[in-house]
């Protein structure tokens, strides 16, 4: 099915077409065809050093690929200039693992930074997109947290405020990188919440990386698995449990994530 | 060559490696001096970008005048503590040497001239460099370990254009400044040592002083002060950005950072010093 990639597509947002990376001896990711839904949680799972971060490094243009196209709304971003780069990264947020926030900036400065940066536009406006999202993101009610350090923040705060960071300049498609990784269960509950609120909301195209099976399976409209360098399996939760792929199965149950075995146990 | 050892470890008739060649040997031979150029190669191409992106939109003076206060500014009080006992012993150790001659009335030329030329840029480098150079190390390495790095570049901001530029122009800018303090506070030391200690006269001193004390020896001074400031910066940046790993690393660049900073001080001093006495011969 030839299919033309180039063209924009209703359903799909972003698809990635035999991805190859290598970095010295060590061949990453192995041509990596992947899609992406348009306004959707996509949840791409995978083990300790599959490259799951390398992909989405890719996708935000942090890094260029030996081999591959990424199609973001049919343009490819490989191989673009610095200046067309920058633009498409204008259309991506990223929430880091360690949410990233820059210690010797207060909330409100880490917030607007990415409009101070890039856009022009006046301080009032850009201090208001800001008040605005720490409201939306349940933040404003937290005492004088405008000119808090990051230091002086909880964990789940500084999502937020990492979120909120990554929101301020309305990105269409927002990262995830292993959101849950070191909370406790509570936590992570709320930053799926977070996840699931936000993507209802704003209405963005979200792609978590995770190895978390039980949020995964919370919160993704979509799964795919990254296992060596390729994306072995794909579809959406009901699909994923009905067919599971070998190597999805062992990780699902390695991990005793509920939802699965449950969901197989079932005749 | 692991490999082949292991291969060869499990197979009852060792297959023996064919004798390097010639050309092998020899690479093996200038491996350390190629790694040594790679690092020296890798600090000048940080250095140049830093100075490229300088001149490229968007300007952030506040960035570099935070740099220069944490730079200048902030190492007042170390600069003024140690340019004082510096001045202090200096000018006791003079006097100690030129009584056995009558000839104390040199100590304020003595002092003055090894103040300029050599104690006053070379104590401010290394002392700036315990300083701000073992900060820059740190925070950039703790901003690289916690992705703030890479967070930098998600929004399209260029990293050495933020942080490695303004400390690399602070550091040029501030280290002849502190420089200039280093002297004036080390001479107020040696006149409270010479003249209010030991009544030297004070006629004679400052006479001898201003006689043989030219202003090419501080001149001298300060352009080592921004030779130093520039290696002292790069090499400090430069060891915060390529940490890889977690807080261990960010020690251990520190670390390295203050001894390379430190070693490349002093070692560039000589080729400079030589410089200087083909340009401003001794004697004239």
């Amino acid at each position: 099915m030839a299919e033309d990639l180039t063209r924009p597509d209703p359903r799909w947002h972003i698809r990635v077409r035999g991805l190859h990376k290598t970095f010295g001896p060590q061949h990453v990711l192995r041509g990596l065809d992947l899609d992406l839904e348009r306004s959707k949680i996509n949840v791409v799972i995978g083990g300790s050093g599959q490259g799951k971060s390398v992909l989405m490094k890719h996708l935000m243009a942090l890094l260029e690929p030996d081999q591959g196209h990424i199609y973001v709304d049919g343009r490819d971003i490989v191989g673009l200039n610095d200046v067309e780069i920058r633009d498409v990264r204008r259309q991506f947020g990223m929430l880091f693992q360690n949410v990233a926030l820059f210690d010797s900036m207060n909330v409100i400065e880490n917030v607007v930074f990415p409009l101070v940066e890039r856009y022009r536009m006046s301080e009032s406006e850009m201090m208001e997109r800001a008040r605005e999202l720490l409201v939306r993101l349940d933040l404003a009610g937290v005492a004088g947290i405008e000119q808090k350090f990051p230091a002086e923040l909880s964990g789940g705060q500084k999502k937020r405020v990492g979120l909120a960071r990554a929101l301020i300049n309305r990105p269409q498609i927002l990262l995830y990188d292993e959101p849950t990784t070191g909370l406790d269960p509570i936590a992570t509950k709320n930053v799926d919440d977070m996840i699931r609120r936000t993507a209802d909301d704003f209405g963005v195209t979200s792609v978590v990386i995770s190895h978390d099976m039980a949020s995964t399976f919370r919160i993704g409209d979509r799964i795919a698995m990254l296992y060596e360098g390729r994306i072995i399996t794909a579809g959406t939760p009901a699909e994923i449990q009905a067919r599971p792929h070998p190597v999805l199965r062992e990780f699902v149950e390695t991990s005793g994530a509920v939802t699965f075995t449950r969901a197989e146990a079932r005749p | 060559m692991t490999e082949r050892r292991d291969a060869s470890a499990g197979q009852p008739p060792p297959e023996q490696a064919p004798p390097p060649s010639l050309g092998e040997i020899g690479l093996r031979l200038v491996a350390p001096v190629l790694v040594v150029l790679q690092l020296f190669g890798e600090h000048v191409q940080l250095l140049w970008q830093s100075f490229a992106w300088l001149f490229r939109r968007p300007f952030r003076p506040r960035l570099f005048f935070e740099q220069m206060e944490f730079v200048g500014v902030g190492s007042i009080p170390i600069i003024v503590l140690v340019g004082f006992f510096t001045g202090v012993v200096s000018a006791l150790q003079a006097y100690l040497a030129l009584t056995r001659f009558q000839q104390e009335r040199w100590v304020g030329a003595a002092v003055g001239i090894s103040l300029a030329r050599e104690l006053g840029p070379v104590f401010t480098a290394l002392m700036i460099t315990a300083r701000a150079g073992s900060a820059m190390a740190t925070e950039l390495g703790s901003m690289r370990v916690t992705e703030q790095i890479d967070a930098l570049n998600t929004f399209a901001v260029n990293p050495v254009q933020y942080l490695v530029t303004p400390r690399v122009v602070a550091s040029i800018l501030m280290m002849p400044v502190m420089t200039m303090l280093f002297n004036v506070v080390g001479l107020v030391g040696a006149y409270i040592i010479a003249i209010i200690v030991y009544n030297i006269d004070f006629g004679q001193a400052a006479e001898l002083y201003r006689f043989y004390t030219d202003p090419s020896d501080y001149l001298q001074g300060l352009i080592k002060s921004v030779v130093f400031g520039m290696a002292m910066a790069v090499t400090a940046c430069y060891q915060g950005i390529n940490v890889r790993g977690g807080a261990k690393e960010v020690g251990l660049a520190t670390t390295r950072a203050v001894v390379a900073s430190s070693v490349a001080v002093l070692v560039i001093d000589y080729p400079l010093v030589q410089i200087f006495a083909a340009i401003w011969p001794a004697g004239d």
